[in-house]
């Protein structure tokens, strides 16, 4: 093995290899961003839902939700929480919590105006029209 | 030690040990979350105990690989490193950064943070890993360039190895990546694509480079190999990394908006991504096996094997378990991922910065035989062996948790809701809590093993 395939020959597998593949990932990226706009609908996003993911990060949601199935496994997916539960359900949930019954898992009460909580629905609204080659498999997320 | 600046790694290891400790902590109060829901709230909700546990491991694994740094530069590149009172600045400035940042977390509402750290003038905060307010990004930033500064001026100055290259390579890579971290466009779509820049190709890219080229500057030390079957290896090892990891991404792909053809660039390529850790398993037991020297810290080798074994099973095989998209299309988002995530991170980063530790912390310490005591070495083999089991009970029982809440959420032909699907897998979370209380006296013992016998160089 020490004859037939050197140090050199490693060290060009290295350099080729990994600018060959810097180079088709950045293709890759490229026509990514240009077939974006058909499934991700953008121009469905207006003020309200921008307003919406800014509430949605300033509060770490991600810290115990999946949202598109990235994020923490301790409560439910919201990527599709907008058609499994209905318009009015989300602000009302947000609004009624911590639950406090005790032993049970518990969400904190952001206080959260009413203005805030509709972008926060619009932004979910939009998230669950986004094209996911139809994941989540189900309705339950 | 044989150049007096690699002493700078000292305060860096025990830095990263102490934050280790604290991640284990609060990832011991999350497994009890799980199944006791309303445990310790509202003074620690969940989310503010997980961004603890994950940003915790971050920056201490950070802490190891600066340190590894400062430890090996200057071996290799046969001179001091470029400035010690530089290094020791800035890692007065990362822990004050670090530990501002976790108390932060634990001692204001996230809301409240981002306001008060101005997150409206550039919004970077509430994503999951890069939750830190964007004031201390700008730091992380300052901090890495000032240590590549450090190191580069070190390595370009003195003797160039293909491990220093490979390092520097990988460091360079890093900071360039987190860049990334700066850029949240309001579309979530290009959000996630661009997020996975930084988290991806950090883990299943540049750091694979960082670890591999300290493994093979410890594998040299230890067994005395020749230095250019090592390099060899090396090279082959990080050429598969890259050009596997890098099109692997597409894995992340599959159901966040993007093209449906990283169905299959995503899969094909992913399912590629054990090999560089099966050859980085070869790569060790061969070194070992063909040792032209006996050193004596012997636990030092089997932090180095037992990484290379641990990252093949975390990385690669439970990796490729749920890496093909007809599979990942039932598994994505559910327990699988923690099972595979905390296997890989602690058989791929946290051991390979242990594996640094294990071999350079006598030496830093003025152990004359380049080793502890007989004592000191068993204690931390029973640590080793704790911990590495315990992590390998931890990530069964979530395989079996998330194998569970596949079938009753999403194929079962009456599919529960999540909280109803919760309650019924709840042994499982049980048991791994159990597991991580296991990993928790594993790591008191390993701490017990540097002051354990050899009371002169304590």
């Amino acid at each position: 093995m020490n004859e037939i395939f050197t140090k050199s020959m490693a060290r060009n597998v290295y350099y080729g290899g990994s600018i060959f593949f810097i180079l088709l990932f950045l293709a890759l990226t490229l026509d990514t961003t240009i077939a974006l706009p058909e499934r991700d609908h953008r121009e469905n996003i207006t003020e309200q839902v921008a307003h919406g993911k800014t509430i949605w990060e300033e509060n770490d949601c991600i810290g115990c939700h999946t949202l598109l199935g990235e994020g923490a496994y301790f409560a439910p997916e919201l990527g599709n929480v907008y058609k499994r539960r209905g318009p009015g359900f989300i602000k009302a949930w947000l609004k009624a919590m911590p639950t406090n019954v005790p032993g049970r898992r518990q969400m904190p009460n952001f206080n959260l105006t009413d203005e805030e909580l509709d972008a926060l629905e619009a932004f979910l609204k939009w998230s669950s029209e986004i094209n996911t080659a139809n994941w989540p498999p189900n309705i339950e997320g | 030690m044989l150049y007096s600046s690699q002493a700078v790694a000292k305060p860096y290891f025990i830095a990263a040990i102490g934050l280790f400790v604290g991640q284990i902590l609060f990832g011991v109060i999350m497994g009890l979350q799980y199944v006791v829901g309303d445990f310790l709230f509202p003074l620690i909700p969940f989310n503010v105990a997980r961004m603890v546990h994950t940003n915790l491991l971050i920056v201490w694994l950070l802490f190891g690989f600066m340190g590894a740094s400062y430890y090996l530069v200057p071996e290799e590149s046969e001179k001091e490193l470029h400035s010690p009172k530089l290094a020791l600045a800035l890692f007065w400035i990362f822990l004050g950064a670090g530990v501002l940042t976790i108390l932060g977390y634990l001692l204001v509402p996230y809301a409240q943070l981002a306001e008060l750290t101005g997150n409206s003038i550039l919004p970077t905060m509430g994503r999951e890993f890069l939750e830190q307010p964007t004031i201390i990004k700008i730091g992380i930033v300052v901090v890495v360039l000032g240590f590549l500064y450090n190191v580069g001026m070190t390595i370009l100055q003195g003797r160039k190895t293909v491990i220093t290259l490979v390092l520097l390579t990988g460091l360079v890579g890093l900071a360039v990546l987190f860049l990334f971290s700066f850029y949240n466009p309001t579309n979530l779509v290009l959000d996630k694509y661009f997020w996975w820049w930084v988290v991806h190709l950090w883990v299943e890219g540049v750091w694979e480079l960082i670890m591999a080229s300290i493994l093979a500057f410890v594998l040299i030390k230890v067994t005395g190999v020749d230095r250019e079957v090592i390099e060899k290896w090396l090279y082959i090892i990080i050429a598969m990394a890259l050009i596997t990891g890098l099109i692997g991404t597409g894995h992340h792909y599959f159901w966040i908006g993007a093209p449906e053809y990283w169905q299959w660039w995503g899969s094909i390529f992913s399912a590629l991504e054990p090999i560089p850790f099966v050859l980085m398993m070869l790569f060790a037991f061969t070194m070992v096996k063909n040792k032209r020297r006996e050193h004596p810290n012997k636990i030092a080798t089997l932090w180095a094997l037992g990484t290379a074994v641990v990252a093949f099973l975390g990385a690669g095989v439970w990796g490729f378990l749920h890496t093909l998209a007809p599979v990942n299309y039932y598994t994505h988002g559910t327990q699988l991922t923690a099972a595979h995530g905390h296997l890989a991170f602690y058989g791929a980063y946290v051991m390979i910065v242990l594996t640094i530790i294990s071999y350079a912390m006598p030496i830093l310490r003025g152990k004359e035989s380049e080793a502890n005591c007989e004592q000191a070495q068993r204690f931390e083999t029973w640590a080793f062996w704790l911990m590495t089991i315990a992590m390998l009970c931890i990530t069964l029982f979530l395989t079996v948790a998330g194998a569970l809440q596949v079938y009753l959420m999403r194929a079962a032909e009456n599919p529960l809701s999540f909280m109803v699907m919760q309650d019924k897998i709840a042994l499982w979370y049980w048991l791994r809590e159990g597991a991580g209380v296991v990993f928790l006296i594993g790591l008191v013992a390993y701490i017990a093993s540097f002051f354990v016998g050899d009371k002169k160089a304590g």
